[in-house]
Parts: structure tokens; C-alpha cells; sequence
């Protein structure tokens, strides 16, 4: 089994640069292009935070896509990193040919990145690029020697089409619902109940709530709330994990609810829902 | 209550040489319910082993109010993890006398978990167990602080904050109380920037107006 959790530090919110002053969004903007490089990669972060949705941080954060300045010993670009998470959070579509190309990119995080990023923004127009990281399926989808992870960022790529509605993929994602490595089937399960609206995949999920591993059973539960699976409810409320986590995921089953009724009264099934979160306060 | 019913638990807890065996127990002193019990079981709750503290709190629970006064005797000198259990146990028991407790943890303490838990509690009170003249003081307190935290960043604070004027709402004695509670439930379903909680808010308003007797204040 894989440790996730080498993967996940990239993810934490970075400390603040020594002597750094506290920023303002023009700040910030003013920051990607500082001669200190731990101040640019801040600042990226940064302005995704608190959603500076700001045009001139947009083109900024697209700017840094290309970044060759900033760089890991493995040859990783962390500034690239952060500009590509950010630009996920802002929903301007003006950064989807950046995130496109950062799909080509040679640092495993910045294509994983780009692909959450593109997954959020919600403009199809990057199905094809994304697709094409799946080449060779699931028998080329292995660890990279010494590496902590695949060949392609399976789950991120798989998730976002899963998110952008991409039926075109529904035979290549299909097979990664038997992939070896549990977080990439849950996310091909995940897409395919999106894609194809099948409860079996639903209920896939559901039992994954009983893996003895409490970081799956935490993924399964993100993963029932983000396609809002309203049979789960109960064995959501009932799995053995924190309180936060179970209230989340029946926030986005409840979120789907009242979506997909248009009428003024609450639903039974939504109020069946309130009812299991106010047990997890 | 005689100590030899009680020793037997206790050395069973003291001697537990392994995170299960403690769990058995202290599960086992819970299903007692031996008043005597209680301090061991709140020493529990700081014991870092989540499944003995959550058996603890259990068994707390359903000793009910005798475990309230030794819960707030021994709650400031305890590390955060078990003033974390004490508070859930005091929000569950909802006697008032743990009023100003949770009404600091509803406000101010570290753990989101924890707010809510002692935010839901607040709303809760067991309000018959106080005398007439401090139910409506101590209705204005806790009204006041579900106030300010449903303004909370948190969604699921002000989530926890509809569940708690609802309940304060069902219960409130003053005619003003009702109607901020009323004024409040109606501004978060009409405008709260998260549906979820709108939905709750939208919710806590049918049921105040279908349990309300007289009506209850309409608003906006």
C-alpha cells in the first residue's frame, strides 16, 4: 500500500515567508514576480485561498504557469503547482489553455493540478486533453520506480471528467474501476455513477465505507457526498469516522436534493437527510 | 453505594494492558451506571484512547444529571481533548446548571466539533430545571450567543446555530425572544450564501409555526 501522505504535503497550506509582510490582493498580483522565489510561490497560493477572482491575478497566476525559475531538485516546478491549484478556485475560463497545456508538463504534480483545475472550471473544451492521459488504460496505469505515485494522476483526470460530464469516456474510465490502487477506483466509480447515473456504482461506494483503512473510508465518504447519492444517507450518518467528515458528505447529498427539486417545500427525503445531520452537531 | 461493587471495575481499568481491554472496561463500568463510578469514568475521558473516552461519555450520558456537578468540578483542570468529551457530555445531559460552560464553548472554543455540539446544547436546555425568574435571563444569554454564531464563517457553525434557535425558539418563554428568533431564521433562509443552511433555517421555520401555540411570530 501506497502512503498517500508524502503526496498530500504538497497540498498544505505553506508557512508564511520569513519577514513577509501580510498580503493584499495587489500585493500578492505584485508578489508573482518577486525576485524570492518562497514569495511568489505564497503568493499563488494565496490569492487561491481567498479567491481573489481579480482579472489582473488571473492573468498573473496564468503567467506563472509558465514558470521555469522555481524549481525541486527532482525537477518538480512548485511555483507552477500552486498558480494551476489556484486557478481552479478563481472560475475564469481564461486560464483552461494554460491548464490544458499543464497537462504536457514533466512534474507529476502540475499535471495533477491542472487536471483538478480544469475538473473545477467546468469548460468541456479540455475532455480530449484530458483523455489522452489515459492512454495505454489501466495496464500502463503503475507506480513510477521510486516515486509515490502513477504513471498519470489517474484519480485527478478521472475525477474531473467524472465532474465535466465527459459520457465520451465512460469505456476508458470503466476499466479503472478494477484498478489496483484503491483511491483510483473509487474515483472511476465516482465518475462512473456520474456518467451513466447507475445506483450499483453508488452502492460500490456505500460498501467501501466499511474498508478497515479510515483514510479510504474518509474518501468514500467525499466521494458519495460530491455525487450527492441520497440512498447513502444513513450509512453515512452510521460509518466509523469523525462527526466533520460524515456532515460534509450529507451537506453534499442534500446540496443534490435541492438542486434537483425545484419546489418550494422540502422534500421527505431531504428533510430525512437535515434529520441525520442534526444527530452528527 | 459500596465501594465492593465498584472496585471490581475500577481494577479492571487499572489494569487493562492493552487499548481494548480498556475499551471492555470501561464499557463495563458504564453499563454499571454505579454513581460512584463517575470520576473514573470522567478520568477516562483524558485517557487519549478515543474508544474508551466515547464509552466514557456514553455511560455519562445516561448517568444523566448526577454526573453534571462532578463534570464541572473537575472540567478546567483537564487537556483539551477531554474538556472536548466533557463539553459533548454536558450539551447531551442539557441540564442548565452547565449553562455558562457551554456558552463559552459555543462562542469561543478551539475545536469546530466542539461548538456545535455545545451551540445544538445550548438550544436544548432542560429550561423547566432552572426557577422561573432565571429561565428568561438565561434564555436571553443563550439567544445572544446563537446570534452571534450564526453570523460564523462556518457553515456548519451557523448550521448548528438554525438546529439551536430552533429548539430555543420551541421553548422560549418571552414573546420578544420568539420573535428574534423568528427575525433571524427568516434573513438566514432568505439569504445565507449556503443553501444547505438556508434549507435548515427553511425547516426550523415550518416547524416552529406547525408546534407553535399561540402562533408563532411571523416575519419579513
Amino acid at each position: 500500500m501506497v502512503d498517500f501522505n508524502s503526496d498530500q504535503q504538497v497540498e498544505r497550506s505553506p508557512e508564511m515567508p520569513a519577514g513577509a509582510s501580510p498580503l493584499t490582493a495587489d500585493l500578492a498580483i505584485a508578489h508573482l514576480r518577486h525576485e524570492d522565489l518562497s514569495l511568489r510561490y505564497y503568493a499563488a497560493w494565496w490569492l487561491g485561498k481567498y479567491q481573489i477572482c481579480d482579472s489582473a491575478a488571473v492573468t498573473a497566476l496564468i503567467a506563472a504557469l509558465e514558470d521555469e525559475s522555481d524549481r525541486t531538485e527532482l525537477g518538480g516546478y512548485p511555483l507552477r503547482r500552486n498558480a494551476a491549484r489556484a486557478l481552479g478556485k478563481l472560475a475564469d475560463t481564461r486560464a483552461v489553455p494554460g491548464l490544458i497545456r499543464c497537462l504536457d508538463c514533466s512534474d507529476f504534480y502540475v499535471r495533477e493540478a491542472a487536471a483538478q483545475s480544469l475538473g473545477m472550471l467546468g469548460d468541456c473544451s479540455c475532455i480530449p486533453a484530458l483523455i489522452r492521459l489515459l492512454d495505454g488504460g489501466v495496464e500502463v496505469a503503475q507506480f513510477v520506480p521510486g516515486r509515490p505515485h502513477l504513471a498519470q494522476p489517474y484519480e485527478a483526470v478521472i475525477e474531473a471528467l467524472g465532474a465535466l460530464g465527459a459520457t465520451e469516456a465512460i469505456d476508458l474510465i470503466r476499466p479503472f474501476v478494477d484498478h489496483p490502487v484503491a483511491r483510483v477506483q473509487y474515483a472511476a466509480t465516482r465518475a462512473m455513477y456520474q456518467l451513466t447515473q447507475e445506483p450499483t456504482y453508488g452502492d460500490q461506494l456505500v460498501q467501501a465505507l466499511n474498508s478497515n483503512d479510515v483514510q479510504l473510508r474518509r474518501t468514500a465518504l467525499s466521494d458519495l457526498g460530491a455525487i450527492g447519492y441520497a440512498p447513502a444517507a444513513e450509512a453515512i450518518a452510521a460509518s466509523a469516522t469523525e462527526n466533520s467528515f460524515k456532515l460534509f458528505a450529507l451537506k453534499g447529498l442534500l446540496e443534490h436534493q435541492l438542486r434537483s427539486s425545484s419546489n418550494e417545500t422540502l422534500a421527505p427525503r431531504a428533510i430525512e437527510i437535515i434529520g441525520l445531520m442534526d444527530t452528527l452537531l | 453505594m459500596s465501594n465492593s461493587q465498584l472496585q471490581p471495575f475500577i481494577a479492571a481499568i487499572e489494569q487493562a494492558d492493552s487499548p481494548t481491554r480498556l475499551i471492555g472496561a470501561v464499557r463495563a463500568l458504564a453499563a454499571a451506571r454505579l454513581e460512584a463510578g463517575i470520576p473514573t469514568l470522567i478520568q477516562v475521558l483524558g485517557y487519549n484512547n478515543p474508544g474508551a473516552a466515547l464509552a466514557a461519555v456514553e455511560g455519562l450520558v445516561q448517568l444523566g444529571r448526577v454526573a453534571v456537578e462532578p463534570l464541572l468540578e473537575q472540567i478546567d483542570g483537564y487537556n483539551y481533548g477531554a474538556r472536548a468529551y466533557a463539553i459533548r457530555v454536558l450539551a447531551a445531559i442539557a441540564d442548565p446548571r452547565a449553562l455558562s460552560v457551554l456558552l463559552s464553548a459555543a462562542a469561543t472554543d478551539f475545536a469546530p466539533s466542539v461548538r456545535r455540539a455545545a451551540i445544538k446544547g445550548l438550544g436544548n436546555l432542560q429550561w423547566q430545571a432552572l426557577p422561573m425568574q432565571q429561565r428568561t435571563q438565561a434564555q436571553t444569554e443563550v439567544l445572544n450567543v446563537l446570534l452571534d454564531v450564526s453570523a460564523d464563517p462556518d457553515w456548519a457553525i451557523r448550521y448548528a446555530a438554525v438546529v439551536g434557535l430552533q429548539a430555543l425558539g420551541e421553548s422560549a418563554i418571552e414573546w420578544r425572544t420568539r420573535q428574534a428568533v423568528s427575525d433571524r431564521l427568516c434573513q438566514i433562509e432568505q439569504s445565507d450564501r449556503d443553501p444547505v443552511t438556508q434549507a435548515r433555517a427553511k425547516l426550523a421555520r415550518d416547524r416552529l409555526s406547525a408546534v407553535s401555540s399561540p402562533p408563532f411570530p411571523v416575519c419579513c
